[in-house]
């Protein structure tokens, strides 16, 4: 009897961990999709998000279900962890990068409210960089080394349309 | 009862057909995608597909044998797109 | 976590908290290896110790912000929050993508600035993963000095979308003043005195 309900307990958490892989992979088919079917790389970036965060997030989850017995259930809890802490500075990196580029379609931007803001804080693209951290290193020195817009408009909050 | 486990794993196998077909789609925009960060983003994609792919295959077998592998390219992984992205910056731009 | 260069016009507050508050990145870092490891035992906690102060050594962290511990009732609010988020605007973002398949035209966009009200760097830079973790909004550049993010959103094409953002990044940002036990009006000035 204690037996016959243990199986009933795995298959229960077998039958879990399937549904959550399960949806893990349909986000991650349609995130695919939208990679292709999106107009521009910022575009794409987001349905690149999906399958890194929360498609991975959810097969891990299952996956864990699966594995409940082993020790190396706690690798996953990892693996979903750094994903968290990893994917938002790929995700920053790149999309300052497109912004800066030719990574975005601006006749597809509704406002951009960016492009009026000149970027006082931070060397530009084309310049070599003193230090090594490239992704979030705003308070480099420096204050008129990026004239890509001649007229500043100060610090004040700039207001969208 | 008996049925139900046969259904879980052949629900698996779909899984990981259906990752294979993402995979190729991934590999599509890799090949095409016009700018370099394009290509970087898909890379990225493609690699938490493969995760996906060692989880599912490690829940189908119950062979935990891979999840360091997992643990490790999730960290290669993200220092590669990372240091990838520093060199794109003076490639592409304009 | 790249924040490993001192911040030049803010000195580093000194030791407000103690050996403890300085314990608290010991401990993840041990947890971290145990976890590794996979089992618990008294040779992985000492291994992990090792590594950890090692590592903390070599790469020594900025000091730790904010001077009270995490708010558990306030921290929980924030974590369902961002989940519900998360599932939300996955499908969101799905049904964008499937849209996009059809003909027509392509979806459209916005950057988005938007000046936050605190100026804890740390609050900016838990505000600006959160969002990039959401598909959806993907933060493009942060700018401390002027406390203000630019954000890209899928989809937003009206001013009233924009405005939608904005509203979402105020409440996640007063969630996260509420976990870390400040209140926002507290914020601002205190946050040069130790």
């Amino acid at each position: 009897m204690s037996a016959g309900s243990r199986d009933g307990l795995a298959v229960t958490l077998d039958a879990i961990g399937t549904v959550a892989i399960v949806l893990g992979v349909l986000l991650t088919l349609v995130a695919s999709i939208g990679l292709l079917s999106l107009p521009d790389v910022l575009s794409r970036m987001h349905a690149a998000t999906k399958p890194q965060v929360l498609g991975l997030l959810l097969v891990v989850i299952g996956g864990a279900l699966h594995l409940r017995t082993s020790v190396d259930v706690w690798m996953l809890v990892l693996v979903g962890a750094f994903q968290l802490v990893t994917a938002p500075v790929t995700a920053h990196v790149v999309g300052r990068l497109a912004h800066r580029g030719d990574g975005v379609r601006r006749d597809l931007l509704y406002v951009d409210e960016l492009v009026d803001t000149p970027d006082t804080a931070d060397p530009g693209p084309d310049r070599p960089e003193p230090d090594e951290p490239d992704t979030e290193d705003p308070d480099a020195p420096g204050d008129a080394e990026d004239t890509d817009v001649p007229a500043p408009r100060g610090g004040g909050r700039p207001e969208g349309a | 009862m008996t049925g139900l486990p046969a259904l879980l794993d052949a629900v698996l196998v779909v899984c990981l057909v259906l990752l294979g077909i993402s995979a190729l789609l991934v590999v599509v925009r890799l090949l095409r995608g016009p700018t370099g960060l394009d290509r970087l983003v898909a890379l990225d994609v493609l690699v938490a597909e493969f995760l996906c792919g060692l989880v599912v295959y490690a829940a189908l077998t119950g062979d935990s044998a891979l999840v360091p592998v997992v643990v490790a390219i999730s960290l290669v992984g993200f220092l590669g797109s990372t240091t990838v992205a520093r060199f794109v910056r003076r490639g592409t731009d304009r | 976590m790249t924040d490993r260069t001192p911040v030049p016009p803010r000195p580093a507050p000194p030791d407000s908290g103690g050996l403890l508050r300085r314990a608290v990145p010991v401990v993840w870092l041990v947890l971290v290896w145990v976890l590794l490891w996979g089992t618990f035992s008294w040779a992985n906690v000492l291994g992990g110790l090792v590594v950890a102060l090692v590592v903390l050594l070599v790469f020594p962290l900025p000091p730790a912000p904010g001077r009270n511990w995490l708010r558990p009732g306030a921290t929980l609010r924030t974590v369902r929050r961002f989940v519900a988020d998360l599932l939300v605007s996955s499908v969101q973002v799905a049904r964008q993508s499937l849209e996009a398949l059809r003909p027509g035209p392509p979806i459209r966009s916005s950057v988005v600035a938007v000046r936050l009200a605190s100026s804890s760097e740390f609050v900016m830079a838990m505000a600006v993963g959160m969002l990039s973790l959401v598909p959806g909004s993907v933060v493009i550049e942060a700018r401390p000095q002027e406390r203000t993010i630019y954000a890209h959103v899928l989809g937003a094409d009206d001013a009233e979308a924009v405005a939608a953002f904005r509203t979402q990044v105020a409440v996640l940002e007063t969630d996260l003043v509420e976990a870390l036990g400040r209140p926002p009006a507290a914020g601002a000035p205190s946050e040069e005195i130790p």
